[in-house]
């Protein structure tokens, strides 16, 4: 069931080219969405929003034209996976998105590229115009009449936020990345307007295994609300880091127990966005319903400072804040100044209980889903490391 | 105004998401047919489908409190002060940008909400440069009134010690101080979506966040064309009007300064809400009365140079129409078929009067010249269309130059000694008095431009309480006006103005005949966009005072003048580009266009803030004003004849007021080095 980075066993592998869709194009539109359904397949950019209700709405939203977007901004700190797919897999990302343009009936659609993949881009391009050749994109593909559809790869410039998908379609149409007000989705007014699925990576790769393999056999794996297998990416202070294939609902402690990071002292789960698992939890699960995570898996051991992991990750998310609006912008600093603080052992529990309350306004009240996971790392390191971050000298 | 989204088109820039107002959502509900029950706070109410929760709350008469949001603009959903909870969701949703489209239940002030909005109010203060006892919008704040209504009692978060940012002071129209701006972006939506200039913009990220210009370079360097809207938007000190009152102060203060005022139309309309009055409520005498108060020497009608410029104007589209008129016949003389039936092919053209014709140009429509915000946008958006553009200065201008030398040599002051103050509801005003070509006379026509206001200030410095000020009038040699000149304040007032006059001076008959009480009605009103025709049955003998000009008027005979009226620089855009693309209004003979939205009663030199409601107001004090006038056009104003008999000698449009009252423009360009 465990696949090491060299991939040699992952699911991925296994697909027989071209079966997803050659199964979804057998039977009308809905065939496939209800298979997608049955699945229970959920978003694999970290979210976890549900596949096929998100497609659902995209069909019943009226629109002559509708597009099929792939998220391959893969911004999160200590994410890769989709670096690995895109290059190995990128067939399977492909075939899952004209699935998706089968289903909700797209003639359009879009790669978003984060901007330091840009040496992929060639790669994907000649996959692109090899596909093309065999008619698996473009007019009338597998020789079904009307069915139409083609992929183009556009740049992102560097923009964490741009992985947010209203920002990457506000990029995509050439303004500021910057996150849009929601509702409206952009399953209703998406790109320029249209319905729009907008979906991670690793997500078209498994609707492409899903159809391949069967609905049953990915749902029998996992847990109930978060069913099949996900790729991690696993960093830090464990002896074999890599990109692994798991199924969900793994606790922390059997993942440790594989990448061989045992005796860490906590996990962050889920990228600067996610949350830090201390030691005392590791056997909570990684799944939508208890520990979410887009794949990103970093390890911290014995000898971290973690006031210093919460700075590294604020510092992050205050580079990365688009700046529109306040809690995040103004917010994300001032717990940075906390930190700073806690450093030199001059704050006060006072100030330190008003920046938490300061962090739950920032968690209720941003704009978009950056801001509102900006504070989580440090609001979880302060609950979980009092006695290591409290009483420090000032240096 | 067109908002559509044409798919593979290129999209306006408001994301759609953002614009969608209830324009969008409600043309959504009729669709469907749809209303649906709200509850806020407890309370149920039905809306139609797509209503904001912001605006769900205000028909219940529950205040939400807002910053970034304003009625004007597309929505941002950015500061988050109006955050309030929906049942069911995780987070806090703002209530400005939160369209209902499901039965939701939505909590107003509950704890949670109460905590964020302190934290968001808390942020902010601690990232503006708060001076406020120096602050021009002192008592004028919505930063400053959140503060006080949600009970700020100390800096919870610090606060800015210095001032980040250099103040940028190198526009003559505007300033701009960085350190107060709280990023609502409402200056970005004025400029971007309202006004479609382009001028500011966010640029870089995260804290370093900030309101700049192209290449940040400043103001004066970049196409800026001064309309202040942002001002009138602006929830802080962050934008303002470059002021002017020390100098005038000076002035009056230098006893060998002779200092006059002329008043515009549209301050009168808003001063009132300065002083706490509603909107709408004219000042006009009262207001003459404190300026006597404040020192100035004389309080002149800039409505008397509205109702010059209406002569000037009126009698440049005339010859240009005749022009147009002239190249016509000549090429009829060329073409064949016009030589075998001369006759219907003249009568045609006159019928199709057109008077465009394409291989001897004429500039045709001419476009109005009196907003100095339009002017500029011509200059740096259109400038291939400069030569459309009237030659004739703005009333202001023309009254400026008046005074420095008719005036002047009427009561024997000596120009150098006199100091020529505009009151006008403009900044574009200010950048307008100090263009270089402004200075026929030798000296400068206006020295100063003040705002409504400045002017405010400076009466309440003096200790004045406006709205219990007896009532005086104007004074002489220039008195008081037309109601044509006060009309000049609201948007298709000039050309209401100039179809009275032109329509009586070439048929002889009275407009009251066409429309009652001579209130043109088809160019009056908010619409962005106004077409209208006039048709020209009968024509009567050639008036003296442009007798000199023309014959008669037998070629004017069955014509059909078409005029438009835009009001807010993307109105103004939207019919350049017709007229690029050779649409209808490229067939029109006269395009009035005014900056502003609604005209100068919106201008950015106005009193803060401004609405649709309040601009309606303003609108309605400016047209019972014209209708308590008993002379309501230009060409009927006494004092005016008079300066045509005793200065203007050689009449409108002659030599002399060539070179007074008419000037020249700049192409610029949009392009910045």
């Amino acid at each position: 069931m465990i696949a090491e980075t060299t991939h040699g066993s992952l699911t991925f592998c296994s697909i027989e080219p071209d079966s997803g869709l050659g199964s979804a194009l057998e039977r009308p539109p809905a065939d496939a969405l209800g298979r997608i359904e049955a699945s229970g397949l959920r978003g694999r950019g970290g979210a976890g929003f549900p596949t096929s209700l998100k497609w659902e709405l995209a069909i019943k939203s009226p629109g002559e034209y509708k597009y099929v977007i792939c998220n391959a901004d893969e911004g999160e700190p200590g994410t890769f996976k989709d670096r690995v797919i895109l290059s190995d897999f990128a067939d399977l990302v492909f075939e899952g998105m004209t699935i998706g343009a089968f289903v909700i009936g797209a003639k359009h659609g879009i790669v978003y590229l984060r901007g330091e993949y840009a040496y992929l881009r060639s790669h994907l391009e000649n996959v692109l115009r090899r596909r093309r050749a065999q008619n698996l994109l473009g007019k009338n593909i597998h020789g079904l009449e009307g069915f139409d559809f083609d992929v183009e790869i556009r740049m992102g410039a560097g923009a964490y936020v741009c992985g947010e998908e209203t920002a990457l379609i506000e990029s995509l149409e050439g303004q500021r990345g910057e996150p849009r007000n929601r509702p409206p989705f952009p399953i209703d007014t998406g790109y320029l307007g249209n319905p729009t699925i907008v979906n991670n990576v690793e997500t078209f790769a498994w609707v492409v295994c899903i159809l391949a393999k069967g609905a049953k056999w990915f749902n029998s794996i996992g847990t109930k609300k978060s069913t099949g297998l996900k790729l991690f990416s696993v960093s830090g202070d464990c002896s074999q880091p890599g990109v692994y294939e798991f199924p969900m609902g793994i606790t922390v402690a059997e993942l440790l127990k594989e990448v061989g990071g045992e005796g860490a002292k906590a996990v962050q789960v889920g990228g600067a966005a996610g949350q830090c698992v201390p030691a005392a939890q590791f056997e909570r699960t990684i799944a939508y319903e208890d520990v979410p995570t887009g794949g990103s898996v970093i390890v911290f051991g014995p000898g971290r400072d973690m006031l210093r992991v919460a700075e590294n990750f604020l510092e992050f998310f205050a580079d990365e804040s688009c700046g529109q609006c306040t809690p995040c912008r103004e917010g994300t600093p001032k717990l940075i100044e906390g930190v700073k603080m806690l450093q030199q052992g001059r704050c006060s529990m006072q100030y330190l209980h008003e920046l938490c309350s300061l962090g739950e306004t920032m968690q209720a009240a941003s704009k978009c889903g950056l801001g509102q996971m900006a504070p989580n790392a440090f609001l979880s390191i302060v609950e979980h490391f009092q006695d290591e971050i409290l009483g420090r000298i000032g240096r | 105004m067109s908002d559509e989204l044409l798919p593979h088109g290129h999209p306006t820039r408001a994301p759609a998401s953002q614009r969608g107002r209830t324009a969008e959502v409600l043309e959504h509900a009729k669709a469907l047919g749809k209303q649906i029950e709200v509850t806020i706070d407890g309370r149920a109410i039905t809306v139609p489908l797509g209503t904001t929760i912001l605006e769900s709350a205000q028909q219940l008469g529950i205040r939400i409190p807002t910053l970034c949001y304003h009625q004007d603009l597309c929505l941002a959903g950015v500061c988050r002060i109006c955050v309030v909870e929906v049942e069911g969701q995780r987070a806090l949703q703002a209530s400005c940008s939160y369209p209902i489209t499901a039965p939701i239940h939505v909590k107003t002030h509950t704890p949670a909400v109460r905590k964020a909005r302190r934290h968001i109010l808390d942020l902010m203060l601690a990232n503006h440069y708060g001076e406020c006892y120096t602050c021009n919008r002192n008592g004028n704040c919505e930063l400053q009134s959140l503060a006080e209504e949600y009970g700020v009692d100390y800096f919870r978060f610090g606060r800015m010690e210095k001032p980040r940012y250099e103040i940028d002071l190198s526009s003559h129209a505007l300033v701009r101080d960085m350190n107060k701006c709280v990023l609502c972006r409402r200056c970005v939506r004025t400029c971007i979506d309202l006004q479609e200039v382009g001028v500011l913009e966010a640029i870089d990220r995260g804290n370093r966040i900030k309101i700049a210009t192209f290449g940040d370079k400043p103001l004066s360097d970049v196409v800026c064309i001064n309309c202040g809207q942002c001002i009138n938007r602006c929830p802080t000190g962050a934008l303002r009007a470059n002021d002017n009152t020390d100098e005038v102060w000076q002035a009056i203060d230098d006893p060998t300064k002779h200092v006059v005022i002329q008043t515009a139309p549209s301050p009168r309309a808003g001063i009132g809400e300065c002083f706490g009055l509603p909107p709408g409520q004219p000042m006009t005498f009262r207001m003459n009365t404190a300026l006597r108060y404040c020192g100035f020497d004389k309080v002149f009608d800039t409505n008397f140079a509205a109702d010059l410029t209406i002569i000037e104007e009126g009698t440049e589209l005339l010859l240009r129409l005749k022009a147009a008129m002239a190249n016509d016949e000549c090429r009829m003389m060329n073409d064949e078929s016009a030589l075998q039936h001369p006759e219907r092919s003249q009568s045609q053209s006159i019928h199709n009067s057109s008077f465009i014709n394409h291989n001897f140009p004429v500039p045709l429509p001419q476009f109005t010249s009196c907003s100095p915000g339009w002017v500029k946008f011509a200059e740096h958006f259109y400038p291939e269309y400069l030569d459309h553009v009237s030659t004739c200065k703005s009333p202001q201008q023309m009254f400026g130059a008046l005074l420095k030398t008719f005036y002047a040599e009427k009561t024997g002051v000596n120009p150098r000694d006199i100091v020529t103050v505009a009151l006008m509801p403009c900044s574009a005003k200010k950048f307008e008095c100090n263009r270089p070509e402004m200075c026929a006379s030798g000296y400068k026509d206006i020295d100063y431009g003040l705002t409504t206001r400045e002017l405010a200030k400076m009466i309440r410095e003096v200790g004045v309480d406006l709205p219990n000020m007896p009532k005086s009038d104007f004074d002489d040699p220039f008195g008081t006006a037309t109601g044509s000149g006060v009309i000049f304040g609201v948007t298709g007032g000039v050309m209401e103005s100039a179809i009275r006059t032109v329509f009586e001076l070439v048929t002889g008959k009275k407009v009251e005949n066409l429309f009652d009480h001579a209130e043109v009605v088809p160019v009056r009103g908010f619409e962005g966009i106004r077409y209208a025709e006039l048709p020209i049955v009968e024509v009567g003998p050639v008036p003296a005072i442009i007798s000199h000009l023309f014959k008669d008027w037998n070629w004017l005979k069955g014509a059909t003048l078409k005029v438009a009226v835009a009001h807010g620089t993307a109105n103004a855009k939207r019919v350049m580009e017709d007229i690029k693309a050779g649409g209808k209004f490229s067939e029109c003979h006269f395009i009035e266009f005014m900056a502003c939205p609604g005209g100068c009663l919106g201008g950015g030199g106005q009193p803060i803030p401004t609405s649709p409601e309040i601009r309606a107001a303003r609108a309605k004090a400016i047209y019972d004003e014209d209708r308590s006038y008993t002379i309501r056009k230009s060409h009927e104003n006494p004092a005016l004849l008079q300066v045509y008999a005793d200065f203007l000698t050689d009449g409108p449009c002659g030599h002399r007021s060539h070179k007074l009252l008419h000037t020249h423009y700049t192409p610029r360009g949009k392009y910045i080095a």
